[in-house]
């Protein structure tokens, strides 16, 4: 199957592992042009790990990612690096660099692979703060601004180089309701503005019904996706027992729970 | 129900029977069951072995004596559960307290065996093949570090280095004018405890005026270069090994990579640039701290103009000692700086592994910068220094 014109990601028979334990195999999905992509799953299932192989942290033990048409981990480093350059990536934690003040972390990429005079990065970096609400942290450091400012400021830095990739690892893991959907509005506004294509890992339902419009749902007990489809359209049509459990928060998959229904009386 | 049969037999012990009836098998079960009185109880394996059992009987159990309970009473009756599921009886919990009842449905029906380790199978041979194999690909990536940090210099000295100007002064700063007191401190001690020692044993030859050649050469050669390379490695290395570890499982180096920095270039290079710069500077330093010891000491036990002094060191001490211990302090601090940063680097992503990477750092530090001393002084004996 080769993926048409709108498709900027094609991952396809992907397999990952950490030495003989396999974490996630048969791994295929198309990633459109423009789209927010959830991955889903339980805890440990393996969404990081995908993501990390996303974005150049852990080769994969077979299958391909697609990125624009280049097979990502069929080049070399420095060919990696370069499709990196297209790529913003929110970590969990935020992951600034803790030496250096906020101003500076975001500041640091523009340094690195611009020409861009001082001044000229100032205000990029003024900009990208302005944009998630945190012009006035640009020279606090990390360990002086709480978790959910670090999030946002991992995200200023995460388009610091307008990136056509975003990648957020468990955007709002951490975060109270209130920051978090504030969270969900900014990726919003950012996929509008920006024209950014979004891949976001999360268990967190309300922000995936919110924003992503397809995605996987990859299972911790097969080691496979089961499901492919936006948060939604799994949450009302999907039959499977794992995704239902998921998507409807039951606290056990509906095979146990008949089973405890069975001991109780 | 339960605070009822509380009030009828608040104090008995707990206890337990299996009967056959028609209906099926019966467990009583009655008294006090509080785990933290000292009253808890198992299930003997052969609590069945009186009774018929078989597919298809139930059995049930009942409470009606049934005093306070806590833990002690759910994992008795978590005994029965696995009992009756390793025997096919049906277990009928209705006369169970509701809570319990609630409590015991969350157990399963038999203890599920902890999992074992991943690399808890694997025989010697493929433990030494395992072994062998990293020993290959650490020395590779030492290797790949080493040509790093080579091409950062290179790029360093071409005015074209992706390193930060403030990081290494930071470091600068820290691994040079805020060592200065405890190296200080060491190479002084060291040099007094020298001519102290070297003074009672060369009085006996009436050559005390050698203690200035024995503190000089000491110190200059061997000792200072020695103590300041410890130092060193206890307090920088350790410092950049937990630093990096710490960067690590905060998700920082990761960053950097998929950001396309270079690590090498941009956290190692400052690093280590700044203990090479700054550690031959503090063994010179330190020699003169120490020989101003061995000074003090001398001043107070033995008879010797203080400028007398001086000039036997200087005349008994050759520049060459001073060089060879430059060189040595060089080649110890680019070892002891490359060590934490790989050390940091490889640490796992815990906080325990912080700890583990800092005591790891500063061990190898050590015995590897006396080991180092030790091919160095057979160097120089061929060489004939």
């Amino acid at each position: 199957m080769m993926p048409d014109r709108d498709t900027l990601i094609a991952v396809r028979d992907l397999q990952l592992s950490f030495g003989p334990k396999i974490i996630q195999k048969n791994v295929s999905f198309d990633l459109k042009r423009g789209s927010i992509f959830a991955v889903m799953g339980g805890s440990g299932c393996g969404k990081s790990t995908l993501l990390r192989s996303m974005i150049g942290l852990l080769r994969p033990t077979a299958g391909r990612i697609m990125i624009g048409g280049d097979d990502y981990w069929g080049q070399d480093e420095a060919r990696r690096t370069a499709i990196n350059r297209r790529y913003g990536v929110l970590f969990q934690s935020g992951a600034l660099w803790s030496s250096m003040t906020v101003g500076e972390n975001v500041a640091l990429p523009l340094e690195m692979f611009t020409d861009l005079k001082p001044d000229a990065i100032e205000q990029l970096v003024r900009l990208k703060l302005g944009l998630v609400g945190m012009e006035h942290a640009i020279d606090l450091f990390p360990f002086e601004i709480s978790g959910g400012m670090r999030k946002r400021a991992g995200l200023a830095r995460a388009i610091a180089l307008e990136p056509d990739i975003l990648f957020f690892d468990e955007p709002s893991a951490g975060l109270d309701p209130i920051t978090s959907a504030r969270l969900d509005d900014l990726i919003l506004t950012l996929r509008d503005g920006l024209g950014a294509t979004i891949v976001i890992v999360s268990h967190e339902l309300p922000s995936l019904f919110t924003i992503a419009d397809d995605g996987i749902f990859l299972d911790a007990v097969t080691h496979q996706p089961i499901a492919h489809g936006s948060p939604r359209d799994l949450h009302d049509s999907c039959t499977l027992p794992e995704v239902t459990a998921f998507m409807h928060r039951s606290a056990s998959i509906p095979s146990q729970t008949e089973q405890k229904a069975e001991q109780h009386v | 129900m339960t605070q009822e049969h509380a009030a009828l037999q608040p104090t008995s012990s707990p206890s337990w029977s299996i009967t056959d009836t028609p209906e099926g098998l019966c467990l009583t079960l009655g008294g006090r069951w509080k785990a933290l009185s000292g009253e808890a109880m198992r299930l003997p394996d052969n609590a069945f072995s009186s009774v018929r059992t078989g597919t298809g009987r139930t059995l049930f159990i009942k409470t009606d004596d049934l005093g306070d309970w806590d833990s002690s009473f759910i994992t008795f009756i978590w005994n029965v559960k696995q009992a009756a599921g390793r025997l096919s009886l049906r277990l009928d919990c209705q006369a169970l307290p509701a809570s319990a009842q609630r409590l015991l449905a969350l157990l399963p029906d038999r203890a599920t065996p902890p999992a074992p380790h991943q690399d808890s199978r694997e025989g010697p041979l493929a433990r030494l093949g395992g072994a062998t194999l990293d020993v290959f690909h650490e020395i590779g990536t030492c290797t790949t570090l080493v040509a790093e940090v080579g091409h950062g210099v290179i790029q360093c000295l071409r005015g074209r280095s992706s390193m930060r100007l403030k990081d290494l002064l930071v470091d600068i700063w820290n691994a040079g004018p805020s060592a200065l007191l405890i190296v200080s401190i060491v190479n002084f001690l060291i040099g007094a405890i020298l001519a102290f020692v070297g003074l009672l044993e060369l009085r006996k030859f009436a050559a005390e005026i050698y203690v200035t050649n024995l503190v000089g050469i000491a110190s200059a050669r061997e000792i200072s270069a020695i103590m300041t390379a410890i130092i060193m490695a206890g307090r920088t290395g350790g410092a950049y090994a937990a630093r990096i570890s710490t960067m690590q499982g905060n998700e920082e180096i990761d960053a950097l990579q998929v950001t396309g920095i270079s690590l090498a270039g941009y956290i190692l290079l400052p690093s280590i640039l700044s203990l090479v710069i700054m550690m031959p500077l503090l063994y010179l330093y330190g020699t003169m701290v120490a020989i101003f010891g061995g000074f003090v000491v001398s001043m107070t036990m033995m008879d010797l103009s203080p400028i007398g002094y001086w000039l036997t060191t200087f005349d008994g001490v050759d520049l060459n000692q001073f060089i060879f211990g430059f060189v040595k302090a060089f080649f110890f601090a680019g070892f002891i700086a490359l060590a934490a940063c790989r050390v940091g680097l490889k640490a796992g992503r815990s906080a325990a592994d912080v700890g583990i990477a800092a005591t790891r750092a500063v061990v190898i530090g050590i015995v590897g910068v006396i080991a180092l001393d030790a091919i160095f002084a057979v160097l120089a004996n061929a060489v004939g220094i």
